[in-house]
Formats: C-alpha cells, structure tokens, sequence
C-alpha cells in the first residue's frame, strides 16, 4: 500500500478530488453502459415473446366464438 | 472461401459464438480492470512531478485507447460493408458506436480533470484536445445517421462512408503530440520502445487497458445480439429463440 492511512488515501495530497471525481464518473458511465445494455435486450426479446404470444392466440381456435353484427343505421 | 465468409456473416452463427464467449470476456475483463484500476489507484508508486494525480492515468489511457480503436475497428467494418455487403459489419458499426462515444466522453472529461492539477486549465484548443473532441463528434454523426435513414441499405452505406470520412482523425490524434506544441504528454506506450515508466506504474495500466478491452467485447457482442434480435424477428431461429426464453 502507497498511502499511510484511509484519510491519506481519500485526500491524495490534495489531489483527492480530481481522482475520486474521474474514477466515479467513469465507474458510472461504464456502469450504466453495461446495465442499459442488458436492458435493451430484455426489453427485444420481452416485446417479441408478447407478439409472438398474440399470434399464437389469434391463430387458437376460440373457445366461443360470435360473429360481430353491425346494426344498420337506416 | 465464400463458405467461410457466408458462415461469418450469419447473424444466427454470430449470436451462438456471441452466447458462449461473453461470460469469459465479461468476468475476465472486470477482473483485469479492476486489479489494474486497485493497484494504480492504492498501490502504485506516486510520480515524482505529478504526485497522485496522474492516478487518473489508469483510467484516462484505457478510455482513450479504445475511444481511438473502437473507431477503427469500425472503419475496418465499415470496408468490408462497403465491398462485401455482410451484414454483421454493419450491425458491428451500429451496435459500437455509442460505446465509442461514451469511451470518447471519458478520456476527454478525465483528461480535463487531470488538467487542472497538472496544467492548470481545464480545456485548451491544443491539437490533441481538439482532434478528440472531433472524434466524440464523428461518434455523434455516425449514431444519428444509422438511425435517421429508415431503409437498413441505405443506412448501412451512407453510415460505412461517413465512418470512412472520419478515419482521418485517427492518425491526426496519434501523431497530434509531435506534430504539434501541445500540452499533452507523448504517448506512454509504443510497440517499439520500452515504457519509460518503472513496471509498478506501467503493469496496472496495461491490466485495465486490456480488462477494458475484453468489457468492450462483451459490450459488442451483446449489443450485437440486441441488434440482430430486432432485425431477424421475422426469421424462424429467432421465434423458437424468443419462445424457449434462453436470449
């Protein structure tokens, strides 16, 4: 270990700030890349199984099935 | 040879390799990374004129290597767009760019952080500032051009094209530190030349710089996947796919 204690660690000599501030916007932005990543395909396949789910129901025969009648307006 | 080539450009070939490499490439990257990033920040020797400051070095050197190879590895697909119309190229080039981007973003904010210790200014209009922050606007251009053009030809050309435009850049921000008076310090590593820095300084960095490496190819590949997911929806591999909940 290059520093003495957890308090020479965290100021750095005064350069504390600078290091902290880089390492933390970088872990968040890598961070968040990763997890918007794997979001987006969950979010593929999630809406495709839905659609899929859909057709599937419409092609099934219906259990009771009635014929929509459009009143005339005459 | 054309079977070959047909076989790598098989979006459903490409998903499976993609599904059996990305744990190895995730967990081996973040482990490499985060080593390289606790040995520079903790236990690296401080630097005689910089003193703990030029820590950022661990980060600000990965971000802008990949910022500067993600974009040529792009042009390299974008080439074989170009010539050969496969269709992985051009979904390589969508699915990295906004990496390239946020890798861009970071080499140029932990290098404006780093500045102000060591420089004393935040940004300057030196050559290698300005060339990265072009990279960062090429980065932009290529994203808003793949999606602006709704036909996936199209898109796929006049994107391949503009990414060649801009490959220009590259050698202007390699070679800005000697061309140029700036600021900036010459590169810390060369192929060909022994790293001025003692090993404790150096091994760290060259642990993040290829953990960051292995991440982004976990980023490809997976981004890839969403990518080919969105675009095969209609083909039967990506129906029994979806259905049997594997991803």
């Amino acid at each position: 270990m290059e520093f003495d204690s957890i308090a020479a660690f965290w100021s750095m000599e005064g350069h504390g700030p600078y290091v902290w501030t880089c390492y933390a916007v970088f872990t968040v932005c890598l961070v968040g890349l990763m997890v918007w990543s794997m979001r987006q395909r969950r979010s593929v396949i999630n809406s495709q199984r839905r659609r899929a789910g859909r057709s599937s129901a419409r092609q099934a025969p219906a259990a009771a099935s009635f014929t929509p009648v459009q009143p005339s307006r005459d | 040879m054309w079977q070959i080539f047909h076989k790598l450009g098989s979006p459903k070939w490409f998903y499976g390799i993609a599904s059996k490499l990305m744990p190895w490439l995730l967990w081996l990257g973040a482990g490499l990374l985060l080593a390289g990033l606790v040995w520079g920040l903790a236990f690296a020797p401080k630097d005689y004129l910089q003193g703990n400051s030029y820590r950022i070095l661990y980060i600000h050197v990965p971000s802008a290597f990949l910022a500067q190879s993600v974009y040529l590895m792009m042009a390299s697909a974008a080439v074989v767009t170009l010539v050969w119309r496969i269709k992985l190229a051009d979904l390589f080039v969508r699915s990295v760019a906004p990496v390239g981007a946020i890798f861009t973003f970071l080499a140029l904010f932990t290098g404006a952080v780093w500045g102000k210790p060591t420089w004393g200014t935040w940004w300057i209009w030196d050559a290698r500032l300005t060339s990265m922050l072009i990279l960062l606007f090429l980065y932009f251009g290529v994203i808003a051009l793949s999606s602006a053009i709704s036909d996936e030809k199209s898109a796929a050309r006049s994107t391949a094209v503009l990414v060649l435009v801009g490959v220009v850049n590259i050698p202007i921000i390699k070679y800005s530190v000697e061309w140029w008076n700036t600021l900036h310090q010459p590169a810390t590593f060369k192929l060909t030349e022994k790293p001025s820095m003692s090993p404790d300084m150096w091994v760290p960095l060259l642990l993040a710089v290829l953990g960051l490496y292995l991440i982004f190819g976990w980023l490809a590949c997976l981004r890839m996947q969403t990518e080919i997911l969105t675009r095969e929806s209609r083909t039967r591999w990506v129906q029994e796919l979806v259905r049997s909940g594997e991803g």
